[in-house]
């Protein structure tokens, strides 16, 4: 067991060492002043925000995508799945540009959507929530798809013979025998949403309280303001850590 | 060891002659007197943003004259390109959009020599092809309707935008500060953004789809190019080569052709 062990020592190095790397630049004197800024404070506020919001589509939308993927036989379910997965190989700002080739102002989608109505994503917060959910999601459908299709169903049938409708079955019983990989799903959804940089700054902009989030104020920070970008990298990991280290027990699986 | 220094070594005065032979006449003097220097391997160079178009061509035109240097660009923001030095990555040459970002990568003592002005560059208004929002001068940038955007301040294009306001005496009504001017300048290309300010350069390199107006005299205030070698250059000898080929008449023909100015 002793090779497995050293072999995990080293892979819990190469995310602590950088960890240690932050903490030992950041600027602890001027730490209070730095975070307590408009600016920071700002795209703290929006992270969070557009965050929650992306992992709360991503469960509006994602669970009965992932449901459906699971569930039914119809043709191109595979492209469909490849498809879904697809922002989590792409990169971000490649990403970023096909949901601005989409839902821009001169976009496949957007350009009607304007025309008929004035409304415009990109360069709003809803674009930060949309670009944020456009990477976060896949992390949703992957986790629950596999859950989805490990459920035993025969549970699912006796309900059904007892007498509950399809839609009871699937709130009462599957649901619940898929809560853990759910809260997992959401978790990840969440944690890649708020570190989201590359489609966001592509297809939302950057503009402090509208778009700006706070991996693009680090971005932005490091050209102007190097202590500045290291205190809120140093904030956004803590927020993070908070976060996941509190949700531990009662939402990530774990003994 | 010895054998194939040597041998590069005359491979390099071997190559340099066939520059003399083949370059024409005005860049020679000022390319050739390094020659004998062993010029081969790769050669990484950080370029700002702005340079992509008139560096990709001064890349082709170098490894011509000496087709053992193989040249990498590495092309971004000065700031991120500053940021990437300073934490260690093997540049040969940096060539930045503002003397403000070399003066901190000289002051870290990172620089060989000093640095070279080699091209001047400045900003104008650029807008989609048929100019959908009817902008006609700097002070539409203050009306709230026009989505404006505008290069990140802490970039040089975003100091020089800033420099530039205040000079006009506009308050701009800005709907994204883009992180380098390559992303404000496809975003105004792809018509997602009404207008904002980019270097003439960027108008040049994107006339298909983006028009220009000029600033008034005054306001086009202009921002200096330098280049220099690292101290810790990988490949000091065709770093000193590539500056002079850039330095030299040829490149600054190819500057000018991209619409750099050049001293």
């Amino acid at each position: 067991m002793v090779p497995l062990v050293v072999l995990a020592a080293i892979a819990s190095l190469l995310f602590v060492l950088p960890l240690l790397g932050l903490l030992q630049r950041t600027p602890w004197g001027d730490l209070l002043d730095i975070v307590s800024d408009e600016v920071v404070l700002d795209a703290l506020w929006l992270s969070l925000v557009t965050s929650v919001a992306a992992a709360i589509l991503s469960v509006v939308f994602g669970v009965p995508l992932a449901w459906v993927l699971s569930r039914y036989r119809f043709p191109g379910r595979h492209v469909l799945r490849a498809v879904v997965i697809l922002p989590m190989v792409l990169p971000p700002v490649v990403g970023g540009a096909a949901l601005l080739f989409a839902l821009g102002r001169r976009g496949l989608v957007g350009e009607p959507l304007y025309d008929a109505t004035g409304f415009l994503l990109p360069f709003s917060t809803w674009g930060v929530v949309v670009a944020n959910t456009f990477v976060a999601m896949p992390f949703l459908v992957l986790t629950v798809e596999g859950a989805f299709s490990g459920v035993d169903r025969r549970f699912e049938t006796a309900a059904a013979t007892l007498g509950a409708s399809r839609y009871t079955v699937f709130r009462r019983v599957t649901i619940p025998m898929i809560a853990p990989a759910l809260r997992a799903g959401v978790v990840l959804a969440w944690a890649r949403a708020l570190g989201e940089f590359g489609a966001t700054v592509t297809f939302a902009g950057n503009l402090q309280g509208r778009t700006q989030t706070m991996p693009l104020a680090v971005f932005v920070g490091l050209s102007s303001d190097r202590d500045a970008a290291i205190a809120i990298s140093l904030l956004m990991v803590t927020v993070s850590l908070i976060v996941l280290v509190s949700l531990r027990d009662r939402w990530w699986p774990s003994k | 060891m010895t054998i194939g220094v040597l041998q590069s070594a005359a491979l390099g005065v071997a190559l340099a002659a066939i520059a003399i032979g083949c370059g024409d006449a005005s860049a020679d003097d000022s390319v050739a007197g390094s020659g004998e220097d062993t010029a081969s391997g790769e050669l990484l160079v950080f370029a700002a943003a702005s340079l992509t178009d008139a560096f990709g061509d001064i890349e082709d035109a170098f490894e011509k004259a000496f087709p053992d240097v193989e040249v990498q660009l590495n092309l971004a923001g000065s700031s991120t390109l500053r940021e990437q030095i300073l934490g260690g990555a093997p540049a040969s040459v940096f060539a930045s959009a503002d003397e403000t970002r070399m003066d901190e990568v000289v002051e870290a003592e990172l620089i060989a020599g000093i640095p070279m002005v080699f091209a001047s560059n400045t900003l104008t208004i650029a807008v989609p092809t048929a100019n959908p929002a009817g902008i006609t001068s700097l002070d539409d940038f203050a009306d709230p309707p026009v989505l404006v955007g505008a290069c990140a301040v802490g970039v040089p294009c975003g100091d020089l935008s800033a420099a530039v306001f205040t000079a006009a005496r506009v308050d701009p009504s800005i709907d994204t500060y883009e992180p380098d001017v390559r992303s404000l300048l496809a975003k105004i290309a792809d018509g997602e953004l009404d207008t904002g300010l980019v270097y003439v350069t960027d108008v040049a390199a994107r006339a298909d789809a983006v028009d220009e107006i000029s600033l008034p005299p005054g306001i086009d205030i202009a921002t200096s190019y330098p280049i220099a070698t690292l101290l810790d250059a990988p490949n000091p000898e065709a770093a000193a080569l590539f500056v002079e080929y850039v330095l030299s008449d040829e490149g600054r023909r190819i500057l000018t052709d991209h619409r750099f100015g050049t001293p």
